[in-house]
Order: C-alpha cells, then structure tokens, then sequence
C-alpha cells in the first residue's frame, strides 16, 4: 500500500479483525440487534455508519485544538447529530421506504458508542487524516459485522437475500421448501441476532487464543 | 477376550490421544472401569451422575410407552372405524396393537434423532475440549422426543438438538454448568423458530398435516388449545387424567406422570419441594382467575374467559403443566439449589405458568417459558437465601457476644 503507511495502514485493519469495536469491544450492540434482520437495512446501516464516523472524525479532528474540554461532549453531540440529519434527509428523500424500515435507527445513530467513543478516544488527539481512517475503519468493521449477521438472518429467516427468494418460494413449494425445508423464524426475532453474533464472537476468539480475555 | 477387555487395551492404545474421550465413554457407559482410586480417602456414594441419570429415565420410560399407545390411539379413532372412544384405564380400545405399531414407528425416529443427534455433538465437544463425555445428555435426549409433537419434522429436531447443546449447555462449560434446561431450550428454540409445527390444531394428532382441508381431515386441537377460543372441550376429567388426549408425545397422562413423580421423590432424585410448590403456584393462579370470574370481572364475551373460567385444579392435568412440573422444573443443575428457594423458585413457576397460558393465547404452552424464566433467576433466588441466612446468623452471634 503505497498510499498508506504501516501504521496508517494498521489503523484501517485492526478495527477489521482484531479490535474490531462489535466482537472485541462490544459497543454499538443495540442497532446490530435491530436491523439486521435483513441485509439491506444492514448495508444501508454500514454506510450510513461509515459517513458520519469518517466525516465527524475528520471535523472533530480540525477542531480539537479549539474545542474546551468542558464542553466537547456537547460539541461532539452537535456534530453527530448534524451529520445523522444529513443522513436520514438523504435517506427520506431517495430511498423513502427504507427510511420507513430503519425508522427510529437512523436517528439513534446519534449514541451509537462506537462513535463517541471514536471521537473520545482518537479524533481529539490526532490528525484528520489519521482520524478519518480511524473513523473508516471502526466504521467499516462495525458493518463488517452487521453484514454476516444480517446476511444469516436473512437467509435463514426469511429465505431471501435482498428481498430475492434465493432459496425456493415457500408459498408454492419451489426450490428447497419442496423437500420440506422451512424458514426459521426465530432467526427473525432479535434474540437470534445477539446469538449470531455471540458466536461471531465465539468463532474470532477461538481463531485467536490472544482475545480471550483473562478472568 | 471379551468386549470389556477389548475396550479396556483400546482405552489404554488412545490414551492421551484427541480421540480418547470417545472411547472412554463407551467404556464407563458399559461398564465399571479399571482404576481405583490409590490415594487419599473419598467418601464413597452410590448415587454418582450416571445413576441419578438412569432413574430419571426409568421414570420417563411408562411416559414414552403411553406417549406410543396414545399417538396411535388418537389417530385411529378419528380414522379407523374399529378404535372407538376409550373408556377407563384398562380399556382395549387404548391398549391396542395396532395403535402401538403407528406410535411407536412415530416416536422411534423422534429418539433416535434426539439421542443419535445429541450424543454426536456432546462426543465432538469432549474430543475438541479433551475431556471426558459426561452423561448429561442422557436424561436430555429422553426428554426432547416426549415434549415435541407427534407430526415434528425430524430435520427440525436435528437443527434443535444441535442449537440447544451447543447454545443451550456446551458455550456454558457443558453438563451442570448451564443456566437453562437443554430440552426446554431445544424446544423452545423448535417453538419459536417453526410456530406451525409446534401449535395450532394440525400437529398434535399424527395424520392431521396431510389431511388438512380434505374430506377425511384429522382435527387435533389440544384442550388448550380449544380453551383459548373460548370452544368447549369434549373430553372429560378422567381422559384428561390418563392422559387419552392430544398433545406433545409423553406430557399427556397426568396419573403416570404422578408415578414418575412418586417414584423420582421415593429414590430421592427429585426435589418435592420443588414439585409440590409448583403445584400450589399453579393452583393459587387459578383460584385467582376463578375467583376475577365469579366476580364477574369478565364475562364470556371475554378472550380469557375460556382459561380463566377452567376450573382451578383442571389446570394440573391439562397441557403440559404436569410433564413440566415433575421432569423439567426439578432439574438439579438450573433450579434454586437452597430448600427455601426451592419453593420459591417452585411457587412462581406454577404462578408464572398458569399466568401465560391464561393471558397469552398464542403461547398455550406457559410452562415451558415459565420454567426457563425461573431457570434465569434461580442463582438470584438463593443468592438472597444465602445472604438471609447470613444476616441471621450475624445477628444471633452479635446477641451472644453482646
């Protein structure tokens, strides 16, 4: 990677993998349990993820040397919130019945952790250019997440992947449902989503032995 | 050289291999093994996990051999001319041939996938793992094939098994360290995940899945089933006593259940605190709902009426309510482990499970969530015991030094 130094670089993967803020951290668990349901809600999420923590980093960044510390909570609320209005406006105005699906969640992008905690942690003590790659890549594992998740729930809940029946038509008995598969519903409720990702969880950590955090 | 001894050289050929715990299972299944303890004294009990196991089954088998007799029963009085309505415990029309050979080659699939399924997860963990296979299972894969209905798809079962083995007891640490009851969680994950082949009145009789909206259609509504829209119940107190009802496999006869119940408090296995307790909990419940009817709080236009207005003691023999109360809630590893929790722990599942069925008519079944409710909130229930014990004894002993 020319573009990106090593340790820049590291800043784009560790989030990815191994410090990835769903799996290792923990945060931002509330909306990965909501929306998952299906992928496209998922990938729209990411995205929408993606834009306010890369963009709010950036403008947390400039301003850190301005900001006083008594009232950066404030400051960084203010952003989070601008950039989130930005995000459903856009969302409202070309993908309207999507916006109905994610409803309230869009807005509660706001105390999704993952971003104060990003802005907390890194873009008040570092460059934008670094800050913005912090910011892309807690982003992007974040979705990475969300994704898988709502890629299985999908697919085993409701037998679709974007709304494609890909796995037979459940009404008329095509494809798999004409051996006697069915869908399951239990992936579509949101204890399944917290169980999807706890073995996420399950499976990085016994990859890793080094995640395994001591008692 | 006999099969003991065959076992015996393999155990000692694998020894320390990834495959030992496997083999080593067999072998403490079939027999006593080799070693002795060489140091120290144990204190000796003849009550070690296999046996406490092997009791429970032993209580389970008169429900599974009913659980045959009645799935066949059932499904030959609606469609063969000969099996009329069963009348007393000793009636032919029950104990037939014929309705045992459509029950048993129905239920023989449903244990052997449950035990075949079950047992390949638990080896595959100890092998991963590397320690022994312990025998938690055995209890779990005769419960899973009584507390499913008749018509189960046998690939649902495999999927439920898998997810609560692994789900449900190994991410916990594996036997006695789960928080939930394996089979409840097997079932309730089969309850959730495939609602229409765990309730509505097409599963519980075998037959009534294929013949649905033809001429010759098998109707197989449960008596809460029934209850819950406010329909009459065209059985009487005794069928529902015996158990010559629809339902899940082995929950059905109350009176072999209290056998069970008898036999598992006689040898000292199950709590009878826990079941008695659950009892009186179910049945303040339902005094209370009686009690809001003759009131007159609500009358039959009411969607309630039909459970609320059962009478209180009914509640016992109908559904699960028995199966759940005996087997499932007195499981040592997830119930209250201190006597004053257990009927605490006890009281609130009867309570909570006679609550659910009444108030929520789409989860007939209370019992089941009722039981994995208190199973959540058994360490809590006699974390506040200890903690009262405690401050008890502080203060008998700030008396004395006073």
């Amino acid at each position: 990677m020319g573009l990106l130094s090593k340790k820049d670089s590291k800043l784009i993967m560790d989030p990815l993998a191994d410090n990835n803020p769903i799996t290792i951290q923990v945060l931002g668990i509330c909306s990965a349990l909501a929306i998952t349901a299906q992928l496209k809600p998922s990938i729209v999420m990411a995205v929408s993820v993606l834009f306010v923590m890369g963009v709010g980093n950036v403008v947390i960044s400039l301003m850190r040397n301005i900001i006083p510390s008594k009232i950066r909570i404030i400051v960084q609320l203010i952003v989070v919130a601008t950039l989130v209005i930005i995000v459903d406006q856009v969302l409202k105005a070309f993908a309207y019945s999507l916006s109905k699906e994610l409803s309230v969640f869009i807005g509660l992008i706001i105390t999704n952790c993952i971003i104060m905690g990003r802005f907390e942690a890194f873009a008040l003590g570092n460059k934008p250019w670094r800050s913005f790659l912090d910011g892309i890549g807690n982003a992007a594992g974040y979705g990475v997440i969300l994704i898988i998740v709502g890629f299985f729930r999908e697919l085993l809940g409701s037998g679709t992947l974007f709304g494609f029946p890909v796995l037979g038509n459940p009404v008329t008995k095509t494809g798999l449902y004409a051996i006697g598969y069915e869908n399951n519903g239990f992936m579509v409720l949101p204890p399944m989503a917290l169980i999807v990702v706890g073995i996420i969880i399950w499976v990085q950590r016994s990859k890793n032995k080094e995640l395994i955090e001591e008692n | 050289m006999g099969l003991k001894q065959k076992l015996h050289t393999l155990k000692e050929k694998y020894r320390g291999k990834k495959m030992a715990p496997a083999f080593n299972a067999l072998h403490t299944f079939l027999y006593l093994p080799n070693e002795t303890t060489h140091s120290g004294s144990h204190v000796r009990a003849a009550d070690d996990l296999k046996r406490t196991m092997n009791t429970v089954i032993m209580a389970l088998i008169p429900c599974l051999i009913f659980g045959m007799f009645n799935a066949g029963y059932q499904t030959n009085l609606q469609t063969d001319p000969e099996i009329t309505q069963a009348m007393g415990l000793f009636s032919g029309e029950f104990w037939n041939w014929s309705n045992f050979v459509i029950g048993f080659w129905k239920v023989l699939p449903l244990v052997i996938v449950s035990y075949g399924v079950g047992l390949a997860v638990e080896f595959l963990f100890a092998v991963i793992k590397g320690h022994e296979v312990e025998e938690g299972y055995l209890v779990t894969g005769m419960l899973v094939p009584l507390i499913v209905p008749i018509d189960i798809p046998l690939w649902m079962l495999v999927v439920a098994v898998i997810f609560g083995v692994v789900i449900g007891k190994e991410v916990f640490g594996g036997t006695g360290m789960n928080i939930l009851n394996p089979a409840l969680t097997i079932r309730a994950f089969l309850f959730f995940a495939y609602p229409t082949w765990m309730s509505g009145d097409k599963v519980w009789v075998h037959g009534a899945v294929e013949t649905a909206g033809k001429p010759d259609a098998i109707s197989g509504e449960t008596i809460l089933g029934s209850l819950a829209q406010n329909n009459e119940i065209g059985y009487s107190v005794m069928d529902m006593f015996l158990g010559f009802i629809p339902g899940s496999v082995g929950e059905t006869s109350t009176l072999l259940i209290l056998l069970g119940a008898l036999f598992l408090i006689y040898t000292k296995i199950g709590s009878w605190r826990i079941m008695l307790s659950t009892v009186l909990g179910a049945l303040a419940m339902g005094l209370i709902f009686n009690g809001v009817v003759s009131a007159g709080w609500i009358d039959s236009s009411s969607k309630f009426f039909g459970l609320m207005n059962t009478e209180f003691w009914h509640h016992l023999i109908i559904g699960g309510f028995a199966f759940g109360a005996v087997y499932m809630a007195t499981d040592p590893v997830t119930a209250s482990q201190t006597n004053k929790g257990k009927w605490i722990y006890g009281f609130l599942i009867g309570f909570i499970s006679i609550l659910i069925r009444v108030f929520n008519p789409a989860y007939p079944e209370g019992v089941m969530l009722a039981i994995l409710l208190m199973n959540v909130f058994a360490p809590t229930i006699d974390h506040y015991v200890v903690q009262g014990n405690v401050k008890k004894r502080m203060k008998r002993i700030k008396v004395k030094t006073a």
